[in-house]
């Protein structure tokens, strides 16, 4: 085989910049082979290096007892007691979900749920956060339809529940949507794998589907900014399929139920390479392979397309020698494949055979360790100005606003979408999707639950990152808060621009500031996470978008708060201050076309108190009934409780120095509605104002109307224009 | 009472029917590999939900022709009773142990959402724990749920009282609106001539607990228990 000349054309190819190639001549000390370029390439791809993110991930907080390992494995782990561990992630496809919606988002969700089972889980719930252009943008519909079908497609058929997400729509992302996928799996603690190999001389095998051609270069297209020819790249995006990756999971957690595993590591973005570079890196050992021996699809592939192919549904095992045997036996009852591909040695290299010659020999440990880290220059956002309320103008009719409030495009409902996810299988969904947060049954032990939510709001991050990056994290300890459950920690999916426009990198810098604080005062770290830079087309960044997915944990499940209204004649009170927060707010959007001023603050220390309280009540049993106050503010959250419940609510606008529109649409944090029996207010309201918990007796429960201030909305009337708005645009009936 | 769960590389509500039936029989039913050929002797097989073989080819179709079902179909003929749900009726229905077909949903689209299901017979051993006429709120998840029949079949059907359930509104009313997939005369679920062997796409194992948010599903499973012990 003839080496082709590495010429700067093929190096630029590569997505390696001339200092890094000269980095690369000096660890190889001579020209590397096309197969070992191809190496350092995806190693020192953004998406598998953390390159220009490193130093700022380094800021956030990962530690807590409960946390069992945080950042750096295929998952996050944490635990959930009784010898119970939870382990979870999230995700990015966005780049692949542009160009072919369907497989795009369907290996998104496939990838993260081998990142979960390969560390022992069994996924018990999945979670994905969805960013949309405009409606009428003419790629909407396309892509809105082929990434629904494909996270469906692909969790619908591994039998695991899709009970949670967000969905949002902006300009911003007209020509670069996100899908954020992420999984929540269920452990033992004693039984958790990692992936640092061990043992000179034991056998490397591989398991799961056979390599193909497809997704060669995945990780370095994740890398790189999108342009018109976008379209060219369709080849580089991977194909699922669920069925084997059903059976890929059943057969692995046999195997793990054994004692059989030294190591394992899903194949995931640049495949065999990350997959046997990690091993042996974490494990300080060198590793050996025999491409010839790896199961393929189609003839011919090189050495270079083996090692940089993403196909799907595959795994890489280090095995003790004697379960060997036993091993094969459970790969071939679930009808895969099982190849002894290689062996662990003590040389610190990776040595690469194929067709009788060394096609890679390299090492190891400078190809993580000395992979390039960037201390890009940033700059802060210019702050916006504060808006009052005062100074913008208040609609005629209140309820009319929030009317149309909640068939706009960001607070409509999202039936449409989560219909088509089996949100039910396994039996264990105790709160569906359409609530604050996912509420899943914990088997074995009674009355135990996990709470999950994923959140972000883009418009608070790009107007203010820092305040921006805390409220997310917020949001999400909130909204686990909100059904009752402690939250524990969180995985972190960070999608931004171009990192090398020093605008951008500000926004990333900052935002992780405000998460990093957010995350100390609520006792709420971050576990694991995933990165997603130059989410731009032509130079036009996204809104910068820190996807935060957190989990909590409830151990009585019967005292759970759901958002629905559930009788007549209850009162309604509202926990935390609200002063008529409109900068950012959806009101100023979709009433004024107004896009702008600074973002609600967030007072941490109000959060943790106000969270705190209202989740000591839903624990104790006083309160059953309880919605976050977020996106549309006050009245759109007292709009869900009484649509989720079919239960009218009579509300009078209290007498503050606030304007009565900022009262009720504006999005004040640190907010909670709540309805209890009109007995307990009084006991409630006294309980709240000695824990320093402001409180509001905003009405009461009751009829199907709407009443505010003596004017009437029916419900069904609200109903129609939330429930339209989705079926609508997507042509279904 | 004993009874068996088939499994098929792909099934993925085994363990959902595993603790419906658990709850109804007071013990675990056994799990039957797709590839065993002789079945144990029990009094009924369920065939459970999921996507047997990744719904390839033909949903059902080919776990229909593996060995594990030309067993369940001869021993159906003896008498035993046989469940399918959701894939397991679409699997029964293409091993011809049922008439009809299983088409896609007439929206195309995957649809998870609980349904009113009217009983339309008690005359079954599935169905004597309800009255004729009652409204049950059970949920579906398929992509793939619009039964099809020829008008003739359909006759016979009807004429012979072998309609379980149909797709119903609140108060039992029969309305495109309430059928979530489509199927001719808004067929939820059939019995066969014997019948000892029923087919349903919604999941009655997924509603058997307060935590369902309905527990309409148990009668199914108890009074099954009752009828055949």
């Amino acid at each position: 085989m003839t080496a082709p000349k590495i010429t700067p054309e093929i190096v630029a190819e590569h997505g390696l910049s001339a200092d890094e190639y000269k980095l690369v001549l000096e660890i190889m000390g001579r020209e590397p082979s096309m197969t070992e370029l191809g190496i350092f390439s995806v190693m020192w791809s953004e998406h598998c290096s953390y390159k220009s993110s490193r130093v700022h991930l380094k800021k956030l907080p990962t530690k807590a007892p409960w946390v069992i390992q945080g950042p750096g494995e295929n998952a996050g782990v944490i635990d959930i007691g009784d010898g119970q561990a939870a382990i979870f992630k999230m995700e990015s496809h966005n780049h692949p979900s542009f160009i072919e919606p369907y497989q795009g988002a369907a290996t998104g969700v496939g990838g993260i749920m081998r990142d979960v089972f390969t560390m022992g889980a069994r996924p018990i719930a999945n979670l994905n956060a969805l960013r949309f252009g405009e409606p009428n943008d003419p790629k909407t519909r396309h892509l809105i339809s082929g990434v629904v079908a494909g996270i469906g497609g692909y969790g619908n058929c591994m039998g695991v529940p899709t009970v949670g997400g967000e969905v949002n729509f902006h300009a911003s992302y007209n020509g670069n949507i996100l899908v954020n996928a992420m999984t929540v799996g269920l452990a033992e603690t004693n039984k958790i794998f990692y992936s640092a190999a061990a043992g000179v001389g034991n056998p490397v095998i591989y398991v799961g589907a056979k390599t193909g051609r497809d997704g060669i270069h995945g990780a370095t297209m994740a890398s790189t900014e999108f342009t018109e020819d976008s379209e060219e790249k369709r080849p580089t995006v991977q194909v699922g399929d669920p069925f084997t990756e059903k059976l890929l999971l059943e057969a692995c957690l046999e195997l793990m139920a054994t004692d059989a595993i030294v190591a394992i590591q899903d194949m995931g973005a640049a495949g065999l390479t990350s997959s046997s570079v990690e091993m042996s890196s974490k494990g300080g050992l060198g590793i050996e392979l025999d491409l010839d021996k790896v199961p393929v699809r189609e003839t011919k592939m090189t050495a270079y397309e083996i090692m940089l192919s993403e196909s799907q549904e595959r795994m890489l095992m280090v095995l003790k020698p004697a379960a060997m045997e036993k091993a094969r036996a459970i790969f071939h009852k679930w009808e895969l494949d099982f190849a002894e591909i290689g062996v662990l040695t003590d040389t610190g290299h990776l040595v690469l055979k194929k067709d009788g010659q060394v096609q890679a020999d390299m090492p190891v440990a400078p190809l993580v360790d000395k992979a390039p880290v960037y201390e890009r220059p940033w700059i802060p956002t210019p702050a916006q100005p504060v808006i009052s309320a005062k100074d913008v103008p208040a609609p005629n009719d209140l309820l009319g606003a929030l009317k149309s409030l909640i068939g706009s495009p960001d607070l409509a409902s999202r039936r449409w979408v989560w219909e088509q996810y089996d949100h039910l299988v396994m039996g264990h969904t105790a709160q569906r999707p359409g609530g604050d947060a996912a509420v899943v049954r914990v088997p074995g032990v009674p009355g135990k639950a996990l709470a999950m939510s994923s959140d972000c709001t883009p418009r608070y991050v790009f107007a203010d990152p820092k305040q921006g990056g805390a409220q997310a994290v917020a949001e999400s300890w909130r909204n686990i808060t909100a059904v009752g459950a402690l939250p524990l920690a969180i995985t972190d999916n960070m999608n931004f621009g171009n990192p090398q426009r020093p605008e951008i990198m500000g926004q990333f810098a900052l935002s992780i500031e405000g998460m990093a604080d957010a995350c100390r005062t609520l006792d709420y770290p971050v576990i694991s996470g995933n990165v997603s830079l130059y989410n731009e087309t032509n130079g036009k960044g996204i809104l910068p978008t820190p996807t935060i997915g957190g989990v909590g944990l409830m151990k009585n499940v019967d005292r759970m708060a759901t958002v629905a209204f559930k009788t007549a004649g209850e009162t309604v009170l509202v926990l935390g201050e609200s002063k008529g927060w409109l900068g950012q707010s959806i009101f100023l959007r979709e009433t004024q076309g107004r896009e702008e001023g600074a973002p609600p603050p967030v007072d941490l220390a109000a959060e943790r108190r106000n969270g705190d309280f209202v989740r000591s009540l839903i624990v104790a049993g006083e309160v059953v009934t309880c919605h976050d106050v977020s996106d549309g503010g006050l009245l759109v959250a007292v709009a869900d409780m009484a649509l989720a419940g079919g239960v009218g609510v009579t509300l009078t606008t209290p007498q503050s120095g606030v304007p009565s529109h900022g009262y009720w649409f504006g999005e004040d944090q640190a907010r909670y509605v709540i309805a209890v029996p009109a007995a307990a207010a009084a006991g409630i309201e006294a309980k709240a104002k000695a824990a320093g918990v402001p409180v509001e007796r905003i009405g009461s429960t009751g009829g199907a109307d709407v009443v505010l201030d003596g004017r009437k909305m029916p419900i069904q009337d609200l109903k129609q224009s939330h429930e339209a708005f989705l079926p609508t645009l997507m042509g279904a009936a | 009472m004993k009874a068996a769960i088939v499994v098929f590389p792909g099934s993925n509500r085994e363990n959902d029917a595993k603790a419906a039936l658990t709850q109804a029989l007071g013990r675990e039913p056994i799990m039957v590999w797709h590839r065993d050929t002789s079945l144990p002797k029990v009094d009924l097989v369920l065939v459970p939900g999921g996507f047997s073989y990744g719904d390839y080819l033909r949903c059902g179709a080919i776990a229909a022709n593996s060995p594990v079902l030309r067993e369940v179909k001869a021993r159906s003929e003896q008498g035993m009773a046989v469940i399918g749900v959701c894939n397991g009726f679409q699997i029964i229905t293409e091993a011809g142990l049922l008439p009809g077909v299983l088409l896609r949903n007439a929206n195309l689209k995957f649809v998870c959402r609980n349904v009113g299901l009217r009983v339309e017979t008690s005359n079954s051993r599935f169905t004597s724990g309800y009255k004729k006429g009652q409204v049950l709120s059970i949920p579906v998840a398929h992509h793939d749920g619009n039964y099809f029949a020829d008008p003739k079949t359909l006759d016979e059907l009807e004429a012979e009282d072998r309609i379980a359930f149909r797709y119903c509104g609140p108060e039992g009313r029969l309305d495109a609106n309430y059928n979530p997939n489509g199927s001719t005369r808004h067929i939820a679920g059939i019995l066969n001539k014997k019948r000892n062997v029923l087919g349903l796409m919604p999941h009655p194992e997924n509603a058997i607990e307060p935590i369902h948010g309905s527990t309409d599903g148990k009668a199914l499973f108890h009074s099954l228990v009752e009828a055949v012990s």
